[in-house]
């Protein structure tokens, strides 16, 4: 009996050139059927009608470092508005020959923020350089010791002023929002009612409401003679408004962890607090990082609110700006700036959360 | 050993009492009477100094500051309103100001939300980069900056309304807003109004009773045809009915502004376009998130029963991804409400730029806050209200 097997490999035969390499990528993607190419080609058409002239209008005509009547006379964009205005955009009423303090917190920050990007540096190590850092960066920007001359927190503005609101708020906000969501889980009815309360009434209003009450009631509650500054209360304000968001994301880390996760805790006889501290906390804040992140997001954006009570943020400088007569019109070229720096700030925290939820759910497996 | 036994049992039956530190019951209510007396304390300090502040500054409280006379006028208005109504109507203005933002605004989201979310998935790369790209940068820029950036478009780009541009007969647009004709009142308009109230409630009716024919029969009508026709039909039947009026109420430009047709405003616009943008690129999210959470298998199994593309959608994708789709989309719709309240900052009359105006001028802060405060949990309230019913509705019936 012989067998007929084929001993050597039949010859591969190339797919046809249409369904592969450029044009199979563009016939699979771009022109499946009737309905996919007429939307590919409606779309590139309304591309190509957007595309150049905002090209045109934003770089080839655009001018970049001309005073404003000049502006006024061209086509383009007028960048001169930011590249003239630069300075008092970014830093405000802060005294002009000190800028250089407040630019050294912010590469600071930004460092620090970098550096624990990682996950492999958070240890305790991190959290002394974060507090030293704060520390650092608070005695650059106030000032009045080490022979630097004092700078009042009225005069701290742009940029410095919004990474502040946001970085202390979500800070502050943070361990709040734990004791908020632990008193929500609790079993004392007392405790349970008020923080449901606090955390539900945080979330029914506006954070525009808490600013006003900030701002015009809060001065009322204080006694006589004393008095806080505007900043500091529109932070509390911030950091009221932020703690019931983050209480509620927790609630869903401690709703997340099984109930055998408790009574192990239970049955090795660990107090409440250590159970919390040991078991609960480290597993439950874990699984929310990335939601915690876009709540910060969140506080960054609306930290840009506090325009509307008058502190010299980012978004008020450059309005500033606008009302001035030699710049009066250029406000698309002002608010696209600003919203670059927005986007900057968001679009890399909203990265680096995708990133880390990758990281987080492929350790699991 | 009897001795031993003895005190053996004696422990067993008359335990040793414990000392109410160690006791878990005991202890919580302890806790609980702190955290209150603490809590009554704080509030106490808070309200006293409140008040001898208040009486310091010689500030009457209590709301009878709404009956007074509140002499500033309002651009915008639902209802007739003038400066010599009092501060209540005018925060009923703003009220319903803030409402039509909310209620316009809302349902523009879910249209263009809806069409970014599905834009999303769309296997046309082109179209999917696009929305994409649109979520990602509207998500990342505040709304107020958002807000302020078409109004200045709006004021900076547009005419005014000597050169206002008119794209075609009847519409225009300048500085002062936008302004397209409407037909002129007829009584007409009324029994429409009428007919389609009446076509709506029939349309409810009449898709509950094929619903239960189609449970006890199998057979299914032809329910949202009939529905569209009877909504859309019945008030052309009233308009025709009544002479068919076609009369347009045509702005026309007198002296520095428009006469006629109906006019938005650039307030208005500006903060619909800016709530609207925003909040569609989340709620693309939403319905991308809900569409990707029904499984393939199902859309599979919906086919292989020979069911049409339009049945599948229907019958089996839809009804599974909205129990996904609806608690995050109703969160989004009450942020759109909340953000509203941005309005302030360029100065349409919503309930919070009103109420601003009567805390500057009466000096009724804390009531002015609490009314801003009471008015938005009132919509976040009854909103949660809704959604425990909904998600007691559509929840799983499990084996």
């Amino acid at each position: 009996m012989e067998a007929y097997v084929q001993e050597t490999l039949a010859e591969e035969l190339k797919p046809p050139v249409t369904s592969k390499g450029v044009i199979g990528w563009a016939k699979s993607n771009l022109f499946d059927g009737w309905f996919n190419s007429l939307l590919t080609l409606v779309t590139l058409y309304f591309l190509w009608k957007v595309i150049p002239p905002l090209v045109r209008w934003a770089f080839i005509d655009s001018l970049w470092n001309t005073t404003g009547a000049v502006c006024r006379d061209a086509d383009g964009a007028c960048w001169s508005i930011i590249t003239t205005n630069l300075r008092f955009i970014l830093f405000g009423f802060y005294p002009h020959d000190q800028h250089w303090r407040p630019l050294i917190a912010i590469v600071l920050l930004c460092g620090l923020l970098f550096y624990s990007r990682n996950r492999n540096h958070w240890n305790t190590y991190l959290v002394y350089a974060w507090i030293i850092g704060l520390v650092v960066m608070g005695v650059l920007m106030r000032g009045g010791i080490l022979g630097l001359p004092g700078v009042e927190t009225s005069q701290w503005g742009g940029l410095p002023l919004t990474l502040l609101l946001s970085i202390f708020g979500l800070t502050a906000a943070y361990p709040l929002g734990v004791l908020l969501a632990l008193g929500r889980q609790s079993e004392m009815r007392a405790i349970k009612m008020l923080c449901v309360v606090y955390i539900e009434l945080i979330r029914g209003v506006p954070l525009i409401s808490l600013l006003f009450m900030g701002s015009i009631i809060f001065p009322l509650f204080l006694p006589e003679g004393v008095t806080i500054g505007q900043i500091l209360r529109a932070q509390v304000a911030i950091i009221l408004f932020t703690a019931a968001y983050i209480a509620e994301v927790v609630r869903g880390g401690l709703q997340a962890m099984p109930r055998g996760q408790y009574e192990a805790a239970d049955s090795i006889g660990l107090s409440y607090f250590l159970t919390m501290r040991l078991i609960i906390l480290p597993q439950a804040l874990k699984i929310v990082i990335p939601p915690t992140v876009s709540i910060l997001i969140s506080a960054f954006k609306d930290t840009s609110l506090v325009v509307i009570i008058a502190l010299w943020d980012l978004l008020k400088t450059t309005q500033s700006t606008l009302s001035n007569p030699e710049w009066m019109g250029f406000s698309r070229e002002a608010y696209i700036f600003v919203a670059i720096l927005y986007f900057l700030g968001c679009f890399s925290m909203a990265n680096y959360s995708r990133k880390l939820e990758k990281e987080l759910s492929t350790e699991e497996h | 050993m009897v001795a031993d036994e003895n005190a053996i049992q004696a422990h067993a039956s008359a335990p040793e009492k414990v000392p109410f530190w160690l006791d878990p019951k005991k202890r919580a209510i302890v806790y609980q009477i702190g955290v209150l007396c603490m809590f009554g304390l704080l509030a106490y300090y808070l309200i006293s100094n409140t008040l001898n502040n208040l009486e310091k500054q010689a500030i009457a409280t209590g709301f009878g500051f709404l009956n007074k006379e509140s002499s500033f006028e309002i651009g915008e208005t639902l209802i007739p309103y003038s400066a010599a109504n009092t501060y209540g109507r005018a925060l009923v203005v703003g009220a319903l100001n803030t409402l039509k933002v909310a209620f316009i605004g809302i349902v523009i989201t879910l249209i263009l939300g809806a069409i970014l979310g599905v834009a999303r998935l769309s296997g046309n790369w082109l179209v999917s980069k696009i929305a994409a790209i649109y979520i990602e940068v509207m998500q990342d820029i505040p709304v107020l900056l958002q807000l302020f950036f078409w109004y200045a478009i709006f004021y900076e780009t547009l005419p005014s309304p000597r050169q206002a541009l008119n794209p075609f007969y009847g519409l225009f647009l300048c500085n002062r807003g936008i302004i397209f004709a409407a037909p002129e009142s007829h009584p007409a308009h009324k029994f429409m109004l009428l007919a389609f109230i009446l076509a709506c409630i029939g349309v409810y009716f009449f898709r509950r009773w094929a619903k239960k024919r189609q449970d006890a029969t199998g057979k299914a009508l032809p329910v949202f045809r009939m529905s569209i026709s009877a909504i859309i039909g019945l008030p052309l039947i009233a308009w025709l009915v009544y002479g068919a009026p076609t009369t347009m109420d045509v702005p026309t430009l007198t002296g520095f502004n428009f006469k006629g047709g109906i006019t938005l405003s650039p307030e208005f616009i500006a903060l619909l376009l800016g709530l609207v943008l925003y909040t569609a690129a989340f709620v693309a999210e939403v319905v991308r998130a809900g569409i990707q959470s029904v499984s393939k298998g199902q859309r599979e199994a919906a086919m292989s029963i020979a069911l049409r593309p339009t049945q599948v959608l229907n019958l089996v994708i839809l009804p599974q991804a909205l129990r996904v789709i609806i608690p995050p989309l109703t969160s989004q719709m009450l942020n759109l409400t909340k953000n509203s309240s941005l309005a302030v900052a360029i100065g349409f009359p919503d309930f919070v730029s009103v109420a601003n105006t009567t805390i500057n001028q009466t000096g009724q802060s804390i009531e002015g806050v609490a009314l801003i405060m009471a008015v938005y949990l009132i919509f976040s309230l009854s909103t949660s209200a809704f959604m425990n019913w909904y998600n007691k509705k559509v929840k799983l019936v499990e084996r």
